[in-house]
């Protein structure tokens, strides 16, 4: 069973959004990171970059595959975790605490188009 | 599988002062080592092993008996096509008329040699209904950035400098958008049906005038076969793009599909798949690419030629890409696959795609009931489980990979591709007899028994190897690759 945490944003591919104010903490959740199992490597993009909802921002690279890192929304990054750069592992430990990339959101609106808890948790199936 | 392991390193064996040869008196002893440039002496001596001739032959003897490969049992690996590689082709490519040449000779001293590249180059293009190939890359993916170096070639050629956008369907081999974007080419994406199949009405809003090509694999990764194929070359061709096949899974088609008839106009084959040469770690590979009639000047320097009297030449032409490897290609490959066509002949050669075939569906039929098949009907010569069927033990894919080797497989392909979670994608090849087959059939069959009589048993598995679960997690993070680190650690 994987954990969910209510009040955040959830995208089709696994990404959350932890809304604070006029910034997003995106990661990937519990799930995704049980499914990828150990997390190798996190490819990150660099502070002041721009990611646009839906588009690639990163990967993931766990012993069993890479994945891409889609964002949810739109913004301007103003944050790296760079504790992952070091140990990302982290990601398994605990995927929620352990965020990717802070973004300043640029369409607060697009979080209408993603995922509440209990919609995710019905899309994964638990 | 040999279940004695050895694990010596030869630094290990190294004692002081040991040697196993002795060199007449230096000659040249008076040479004064002090008119070498600085920067070319050494500081110190290098850290070689010291030992004697017999201890290094047991070592490297002992050490490849650890090793698993095709010679030594069943390899179903999916998507690499690990055939077996025929002893004559490894006869002929050692053969001294060949060795003793060297890539600087005048072409003229050198006309068997360029005799087999240019039948290479005309079987190929036979068997895949192509003009003309060129054997110089020396990978699958070398081929296809050369492929698509061809592709722009023509482009720019007509001066048509906008088309800098290639479609790749998202089931893709990870090397397609890879090869485009050194070619400098944007990748432009197009989805996928549930079936694995490209979906048309996806692609058609994606063709525009800055479209330079489409690559495809077919069959495509899950081992379906792309039937709207010429519906699709249609539509890339009318928007004046070009079509460019993947060789990668060209095994099944051999003998019943062209590229070149479906509707491809630029190819690569890797040699060390469908055409038996060595694959994986050993290699070295040969990625040749082919292109259809209209095309062959885009080809890349040089190119092996014919003359009216059966004399062969090199050509470099202007309207060609340029060169994309030194020399031509890996010639021992290249021998290799041309003995595996001779060996085989026109006919048997036909029999290679249906037998690949018949193997795979084969296995997939015998084991759907234990196992979750999500793409059913006939595959081609590969297909994907996304894992057992009763998904109530918690075995996973990895567990089942594990639990083989126990009874002497090599595990399949799993955890790609990425659609399904617990992929385990099987591709038999059609060398194997039915004998093999169906112990591959019953040992899958115990397994997923013993996912429901002793799950905890098949999730430590293996248990009879020399050693059981590694710890891939720091091999990735924290590789020892030298004896000098392992040291280190010590």
């Amino acid at each position: 069973m994987s954990k969910i945490i209510d009040g955040l944003y959830y995208s089709e591919s696994h990404e959350y959004v932890k809304v604070d104010g006029e910034f997003g903490y995106i990661g990937i959740t519990d799930y995704a990171q049980h499914e990828l199992g150990n997390v190798v490597y996190v490819d990150m993009p660099e502070v002041d970059d721009e990611v646009a909802a839906g588009e690639e921002f990163g990967a993931v690279e766990s012993v069993k595959a890479a994945s891409d890192l889609l964002s949810p929304v739109s913004g301007t990054v103003v944050e790296v975790n760079e504790a992952l750069e070091d140990e990302p592992g982290l990601i398994n430990k605990d995927a929620f605490e352990n965020w990717i990339i802070k973004v300043e959101l640029s369409d607060k609106s697009e979080l209408d188009g993603l995922m509440d808890a209990a919609a995710y948790k019905a899309m994964i199936g638990e | 599988m040999n279940n004695v392991y050895y694990g010596k390193l030869i630094f290990e064996l190294s004692k002081e002062g040991r040697c196993g040869y002795s060199l007449p008196e230096n000659e040249c002893a008076d040479y004064k080592m002090a008119d070498l440039p600085a920067n070319l002496m050494r500081a110190e001596a290098p850290a070689l092993p010291e030992v004697d001739e017999l201890t290094v032959v047991r070592h490297y003897t002992n050490m490849s008996n650890n090793n698993f490969g095709v010679d030594t049992g069943f390899y179903p690996l999916g998507s690499c096509t690990m055939k077996y590689n025929p002893k004559i082709n490894e006869d002929m490519a050692a053969h001294p008329a060949f060795t003793g040449l060297h890539p600087l000779q005048p072409a003229g001293t050198v006309d068997g040699a360029l005799e087999v590249y240019y039948n290479l180059q005309m079987s190929l293009a036979e068997l895949a209904g192509m003009s003309e190939f060129t054997l110089n890359p020396f990978a699958g993916a070398h081929g296809e950035l050369t492929g698509l170096m061809i592709i722009r070639s023509y482009h720019m050629d007509r001066g048509d400098v906008k088309r800098t956008k290639i479609i790749v369907p998202d089931s893709a081999h990870g090397t397609n958008p890879a090869s485009a974007a050194v070619c400098g080419l944007d990748v432009v994406v197009v989805k996928s049906r549930p079936d694995g199949t490209v979906d048309v009405e996806d692609l058609k809003p994606l063709l525009d005038d800055t479209i330079a090509g489409m690559m495809m694999t077919n069959p495509n990764t899950l081992g379906i076969f792309e039937h709207n194929i010429a519906e699709i070359a249609k539509l890339v061709h009318e928007a004046g793009g070009l079509m460019y096949y993947d060789g990668a899974n060209l095994n099944p088609m051999l003998g019943k599909v062209r590229p070149g008839d479906i509707g491809f106009d630029v190819m690569h084959i890797n040699l060390h798949k469908t055409f038996s040469t060595p694959h994986g770690g050993g290699g070295p590979g040969s990625g040749p690419v082919g292109v259809r009639k209209g095309l062959e000047q885009f080809l890349p320097n040089p190119r092996v030629m014919k003359d009216d009297v059966d004399h062969f030449y090199v050509e470099n032409n202007d309207k060609s890409l340029g060169f994309i490897s030194g020399f031509l290609g890996n010639f021992a490959v290249i021998m290799r696959a041309y003995t595996y066509i001779l060996t085989l002949g026109y006919n048997n050669i036909k029999n290679v795609g249906p037998l690949a075939t018949l193997n795979a569906n084969y296995i997939k039929e015998s084991l759907k009931d234990c196992y979750e098949l999500p793409i059913g009907g006939v595959c081609k010569h590969e297909f994907v489980f996304d894992g057992l069927k009763d998904k109530s033990t918690g075995v996973t894919t990895l567990d089942v990979a594990k639990r083989l080797l126990d009874y002497g497989f090599h595990s399949p392909t799993i955890y790609f591709p990425l659609l399904f979670h617990e992929a385990l994608m099987i591709e038999p090849t059609e060398n194997e007899s039915k004998e093999t087959l169906d112990g591959f059939i019953e040992v899958m069959k115990t397994i997923a028994r013993e996912a429901k009589e002793d799950p905890e048993m098949v999730k430590s598995a293996p248990h009879n190897t020399p050693v059981r679960r590694l710890d891939d997690t720091q091999a990735a993070l924290h590789p020892i690759v030298t004896y000098r680190e392992l040291q280190a650690e010590a």
